[in-house]
């Protein structure tokens, strides 16, 4: 047993010394898995950022009311008689004005161009009143001031100042009836409403020429109020309503990108995949086969099956092993923190997050790069060792 | 032609590396074909859906903006304008949210004048004028759902309530809507109904509009037309932005922004990886084959002829294996549409597919050519 080990160690050490000699067919290895395990990274490191920004918004006592039938925001009227009725619910907290602690929102959507593009975006404005900030208290404004009520003000959220052009503390953006001055930059820890623009919502509904709202997001007690608040809703005759927790509603209307972006990410990670695959089994019959003389020497020599076997298994993990930590590491380094911006079509509206290279996501990847080598190096090594020993001498 | 063979034997001299290269292209090039076909459905797609002669007025700050529907007859009276006709969204769910699809209330009298494309019978546009619950849906829908003429179809209202608040609204189907090519597939794939019913049976919104499809007289004349309309309705109320229909849907699909410059991105990942692999791998096999070149050269083969044959030899390697991929790929497609309408593996893309699998063999074909052109036959014969 330890004469084998002693074998593994000298055959392995002889490989790995030779890869220099071999450093083409040694980088298609590195290379190709590097390839691989970058993009795969990146692609789900994008659905792990969405997934981050959904599942951060909003909280479990707070509830949001649409209209009965509506799907989103966008679809929900809620008229103003009914406002009234909703805010007198049960269960809502009272706020610091002794009123129960609920908005009435309106919500639409105007046409920004990207920064660098001309074509409009679909970017959300959220009409709300000053007491926001103790409804949602995640979010604090970072610059600037509050918008005032009558004036054509807006604050931003630091995502879509990041994304859409002319949203600078101090610019002017159009939005409906001319255009509005950004009076503040606010931030909600990375949630989805920092891809929207907030002002106020009677200003909003005059320059709209709309005089219903969307939504309203109330403060409950607790979360164990929620039954009784739905029940009252749902059996007011004066109410076409329905009530969701906010966990509830934004996992709901991000669920179809957020699949179609983890099924690209693993799609084009397992084809990808496969072609490296296919590079590694190349590469690694390439190794054996240049060495196809030297190998059936040391056999020759009375060097076991399994030491060669297992010195060419090593040689394709350790390549693998850098391949992977490579690519890993290119995503990590490009990808981590980049921001980007896309449509959610269940909302029609823009939503702009962060690639999250998680640790999880980087050990993955180096799992999948040595599962590849795992593979491409088997079948060389265990042909390298199957070879009769006199043919393979003979080779050349 | 007649060293075709002597090609192809050297081309599976050592046929265990000759397939897995080939089957490396093979996968690189069925990523191309899948991510190329999503490009379609997102990009290139909207030019065959998109006619010259055809404009789109919608609310100036957003599509989502409603207009008046009395601008029909404004629009209508603007030199150069041919027809107008007003639609709108009604965002319904038929069934489950999952089986997404638009249903579009529109001014049937109008309509199909302005969208010659679509293929709707005289019985059929008969029928929906004497019917006001009347509506039509595209043929895949209708195989989709296996709807027939004379059913009755339920959708549920997610923006517009009928009368007394009811979200269910029940349509008569009353025909099939086609089109000629595949290409103009998308804009028939709907459920239209009638804007003067909608109109009329709604809880609120009487008298808005999502926008406006207008036909021009001359489509040269287009952007002229479209700044008169927009001027027409500047400071009021409800101010217009008008764009050709192409400039319309282009701006619809740009919205997915960042995510297509991500898919380009991972192709170019792709190729790049690929390049190594399969350059590495010609390399080697040229290396291992010194002497007999040599031999061709001595038998009378010119630089020139033993470039060619090494080339050739790539360009072969890529075309077939593009040619696998992409296959795959179209196979595949049909069955991925499903999840993303227009996905299609269309001759834009055979066509991109095999001019990258040319420029592939170029670039890895090219210096394992040149090293066996450049080869010197005493050397090469003795040195092995």
């Amino acid at each position: 047993m330890a004469s084998t080990l002693n074998q593994i160690v000298a055959v392995t050490a002889m490989n790995i010394r030779n890869i220099p000699s071999r450093l083409g067919t040694s980088l298609v290895i590195l290379i190709g898995i590097a390839g691989v395990v970058g993009v795969m990274v990146a692609l789900l490191s994008m659905a792990r950022g969405f997934e981050a920004t959904l599942a951060g918004t909003g909280k479990p006592d707070r509830v949001i009311v649409l209209r009965g039938g509506a799907n989103d925001e966008l679809s929900s009227v809620i008229f103003r008689d009914q406002v009234e009725v909703i805010k007198q619910m049960p269960g809502i907290r009272k706020g610091g004005d002794g009123q129960p602690l609920a908005i009435a929102e309106k919500y639409l959507l105007t046409g920004i161009p990207r920064i660098g593009s001309t074509e409009p975006a679909n970017v959300v404005v959220r009409g709300t009143t000053d007491k926001v900030l103790e409804l949602r208290p995640e979010t604090r404004l970072s610059e600037g001031r509050m918008f005032r009520p009558g004036v054509f003000e807006v604050i931003v959220g630091r995502g879509a100042q990041g994304q859409f052009a002319n949203l600078r503390l101090g610019e002017k953006v159009a939005i409906r009836s001319g255009d509005w001055t950004v009076v503040g930059i606010f931030e909600s820890g990375g949630d989805v409403h920092e891809s929207e623009i907030w002002t106020d919502v009677e200003t909003l509904m005059a320059a709209a020429n709309s005089p219903v709202i969307a939504s309203v997001t109330a403060q409950l007690e607790s979360e164990d109020q929620f039954t009784a608040f739905k029940d009252a809703l749902s059996t007011d005759p004066r109410l076409t309503a329905q009530v969701q927790k906010e966990p509830d509603y934004y996992a709901s209307r991000s669920e179809a990108l957020q699949n179609m972006i983890n099924v690209l990410g693993y799609a084009v990670g397992i084809i990808m995949g496969i072609g490296a695959l296919f590079g590694a089994l190349n590469t690694m019959y390439a190794a054996v086969s240049t060495r196809t003389v030297e190998l059936a020497t040391l056999r020759a020599l009375g060097f076991g099956g399994l030491p060669v076997v297992v010195s060419v298994m090593i040689e394709a993990l350790l390549l693998a092993l850098a391949g992977g930590v490579l690519g890993a590491g290119i995503a990590y380094v490009i990808f981590n923190g980049y921001t980007v911006s896309t449509l959610n079509f269940q909302t029609f509206s823009q939503v702009a997050f962060d690639f999250r290279v998680t640790r999880d996501l980087l050990i993955q990847g180096v799992i999948w790069a040595l599962s590849i080598g795992f593979i491409g190096g088997l079948f060389p090594a265990v042909r390298a060792a199957r070879l009769p020993i006199v043919d393979a001498l003979r080779a050349q | 032609m007649k060293f075709f063979p002597l090609v192809w034997a050297a081309l599976w001299r050592k046929r265990p590396r000759t397939i897995f290269t080939m089957a490396s292209i093979v996968v690189a090039f069925l990523l191309f074909g899948l991510l190329q076909a999503v490009n379609v459905a997102f990009g290139s797609g909207v030019d065959h859906i998109s006619g010259v002669d055809r404009l789109i007025v919608s609310g100036k700050y957003s599509l989502t903006e409603q207009l008046q529907l009395s601008y029909d007859a404004r629009i209508r009276s603007i030199p150069g304008v041919r027809n107008v006709s007003a639609s709108s969204w009604f965002g319904g769910v038929y069934q489950d949210e999952r089986n997404f699809f638009a249903q579009l209330p529109v001014d049937h009298e109008t309509y199909f004048d302005i969208y010659p494309e679509i293929i709707v019978t005289p019985e059929a546009r008969a029928a929906l004028n004497s019917t006001r619950t009347g509506a039509l849906v595209g043929k895949q829908l209708a195989e989709k759902f296996d709807w027939k003429v004379g059913d009755r179809i339920p959708v549920q209202a997610t923006i517009w309530p009928r009368k007394g608040g009811s979200n269910t609204w029940e349509f008569d189907l009353v025909g099939i809507m086609d089109v000629a090519k595949d290409s103009e597939r998308a804009m028939a794939e709907f459920l239209l109904f009638r804007h003067d019913y909608f109109n009329e049976a709604r809880q609120f919104g009487e008298g808005l509009v999502g926008w406006f499809v207008v036909q021009v007289d001359d489509p040269t004349r287009a952007d002229a037309v479209a700044a008169a309309i927009d001027k027409e309705f500047a400071n009021s109320p409800r101010e217009t932005r008008t764009d050709s229909e192409k400039a319309f849907n282009q701006s619809f699909m740009k919205q997915m922004g960042d995510i297509q410059m991500i898919v380009t991105s991972i192709l170019g990942a792709v190729f790049f990886t690929l390049l190594f692999l399969t350059g590495n791998t010609m390399m080697q096999s040229v290396r291992e084959r010194v002497p007999e070149l040599a031999v061709l050269k001595t038998l009378g083969f010119t630089d020139q002829r033993v470039l060619g044959l090494v080339l050739a030899e790539a360009l072969i390697l890529c075309l077939i294996a593009a040619l696998i991929g992409l296959g795959i790929a179209r196979l595949l497609s049909p069955g991925l549409a499903q999840f993303m309408p227009g996905l299609t593996v269309n001759p834009v893309v055979w066509g991109q597919g095999l001019a990258i699998a040319v420029l592939l063999a170029l670039i890895v074909g090219l210096p394992p050519a040149l090293r066996a052109m450049r080869l010197n036959i005493v050397n090469a014969l003795s040195g092995h």
